[in-house]
């Protein structure tokens, strides 16, 4: 397969006082695919993710977006790079003070002359995108923390981003939510084929959503692949981490076989 | 038995605080400078700085009124106790007019809207920055100190003066009101002492305090708000160091300002 290369990190090192987060960690990131970054809590996963978009900038080493080196960007340059992103907040993020429809149409608000109308045209179809209706005039401290994801999602894609980075997308939900969250991220990805970056624990959300993923532990990546290859790791650590992956690829797989 | 403490443990406890301090003020001196970049920086949020117009001055209002009063009417009692002694009793309208304008107009105000609108501030601004809404805005290419804090900046520094205004007006009303009505003295030979020996600049340099006072409240107050981590009980931190910080400022710049600049002497 020739990489086309979208993000890549190289040797990114961060750490916070005395506390190494990441260790000169290395990942490329390619066109159009739904990368996963898994790993438990307080690896280092929400910290990478904040360098891609340039929110942390690495104590040493680069990550390239488009060849473009993020923590070189001027304050103006910044502004304008942010436009190819989408992030989904783990908490949504959503502005309090603003109703949904606001807050999706924000980005077009601020960045574009698209006249009223027209805005909240699209904001009413990003919103039917992620299976919200009539919601426009509600405040988020009104919807459900399903809801909340789904309308942070539609803001994420309002501007029609080339990259979305989802953290955490289904922590805090249940099953069937984040199941929903799940096939609402593949859709996306199939309908408007940008790249997408996730960081989650959840082994059936990874199982569900990835096309590779990248197991971080202790700052570093120990492992990186496909689905599979990264589930049947021989690493300890990666091993033990995804063992119930393993068991849910299998039980899909069985469940695949009886039906053919 | 005597246990001896190593002195370098004190110079090292020294040093670190020096530092502490040191940054933190390194840090506020950054952050009030990106405001004024922002501040002059095209385009204006002219809405939001309404918006909190509104939040720090009309609504803030009633409560400078109801403190100025009170503080007006007291000086006006308490001064006629002390001037009655040697037979100054006419001056009283000359010191609550001197004093309320000077001094106790703009600090007055200047401590209740540190409060009432720099908690609030930081609050609302620790709680957008512990649920990643600060963050948003950055991933939605919006930078925060524009769309936040410069309008709370903008208003804070436009609004202290206008409220001293008010609270200067009320509080010399009080202090007539006890001299008149409780003290018995004569309304017309009070409001004469009151504005014989009132200069525009006893006006002009207190509002000129509260000009200075409003955009520390808003600095300190939004600074606490921007650094604030670790969620609720994080933003309750913020709030309290906001109002205590932007206080204890406050009590010192009008030191400051008042021998520099105001004494005349």
């Amino acid at each position: 397969m020739a990489d086309d290369i979208i993000i890549e990190a190289v040797g990114v090192k961060k750490a916070f006082g005395s506390k190494v987060v990441l260790d000169g960690v290395d990942l490329s990131i390619r066109r159009g695919e739904s990368m996963v970054i898994l790993g438990g809590s307080g690896t280092g996963k929400s910290v990478f993710i904040k360098h891609i978009i340039g929110l942390l900038s690495p104590d040493a080493g680069k990550v390239l977006v488009d060849g473009e080196e993020v923590g070189a960007m001027t304050e103006r340059r910044l502004n304008e790079f942010r436009k190819k992103f989408g992030m989904l907040f783990q908490g949504a993020a959503l502005f309090d003070s603003l109703t949904i429809g606001e807050n999706v149409g924000f980005g077009l608000k601020e960045h574009t002359d698209m006249p009223k109308r027209d805005r909240e045209k699209r904001v009413t179809e990003k919103l039917n995108m992620v299976g919200l209706h009539d919601v426009e005039n509600l405040k988020p401290a009104e919807l459900s923390g399903g809801m909340m994801k789904r309308a942070g999602l539609a803001r994420a894609i309002a501007m029609d981003p080339a990259i979305i980075l989802y953290d955490e997308p289904t922590t805090g939900l249940d099953p069937i939510t984040a199941d929903q969250i799940n096939d609402l991220i593949v859709d996306l990805q199939a309908k408007i084929g940008a790249t997408a970056v996730s960081i989650t624990h959840d082994m059936i959300s990874t199982n569900r959503i990835a096309d590779r993923v990248a197991f971080l532990y202790k700052g570093q990546f120990l492992a990186v692949g496909e689905p599979d290859e990264v589930f049947n790791s021989s690493v300890p650590e990666v091993a033990k981490f995804c063992y119930i992956g393993k068991v849910i690829r299998s039980s899909a797989a069985i469940q695949d076989r009886q039906r053919t | 038995m005597i246990r001896f403490i190593n002195p370098l443990t004190y110079v090292g406890m020294l040093g670190a605080a020096t530092i502490y301090v040191l940054t933190a003020v390194g840090e506020v001196s950054l952050f009030a400078w990106d405001i004024l970049r922002w501040s002059v920086r095209p385009p204006f949020k002219i809405r939001a700085i309404f918006e909190q117009m509104m939040v720090i001055g009309y609504e803030s209002t009633p409560v400078i009124s109801l403190t100025a009063f009170a503080t007006g009417s007291v000086l006006a009692l308490q001064s006629f106790q002390g001037f009655q002694r040697f037979g100054a009793e006419s001056m009283v309208g000359t010191v609550v007019a001197l004093s309320t304008t000077r001094e106790l107009g703009p600090m007055l105000t200047a401590i209740m809207v540190a409060a009432r609108a720099g908690s609030a501030m930081a609050a609302q601004l620790g709680t957008m920055k512990v649920t990643e809404q600060i963050d948003a805005l950055y991933t939605l290419s919006a930078n925060p100190i524009k769309y936040l804090i410069v309008p709370r900046f903008i208003a804070a520094t436009l609004m202290l003066p206008v409220l001293t205004v008010i609270a200067d007006a009320v509080g010399i009303a009080g202090g007539a009101f006890i001299g008149v009505e409780v003290l018995g003295s004569n309304p017309i030979v009070y409001f004469k002492k009151t504005f014989e020996f009132l200069e525009l600049n006893d006006i002009y340099s207190g509002l000129f305090k509260s000009m200075v006072f409003g955009a520390t409240v808003a600095v300190i107050c939004c600074y606490q708000g921007f650094k604030t981590k670790g969620g609720a009980e994080g933003v309750g931190q913020a709030t309290t160091s906001a109002v205590v910080i932007s206080s204890i400022l406050i009590f010192i710049l009008d030191y400051v300002l008042t021998a520099f600049l105001f004494t005349g002497a």
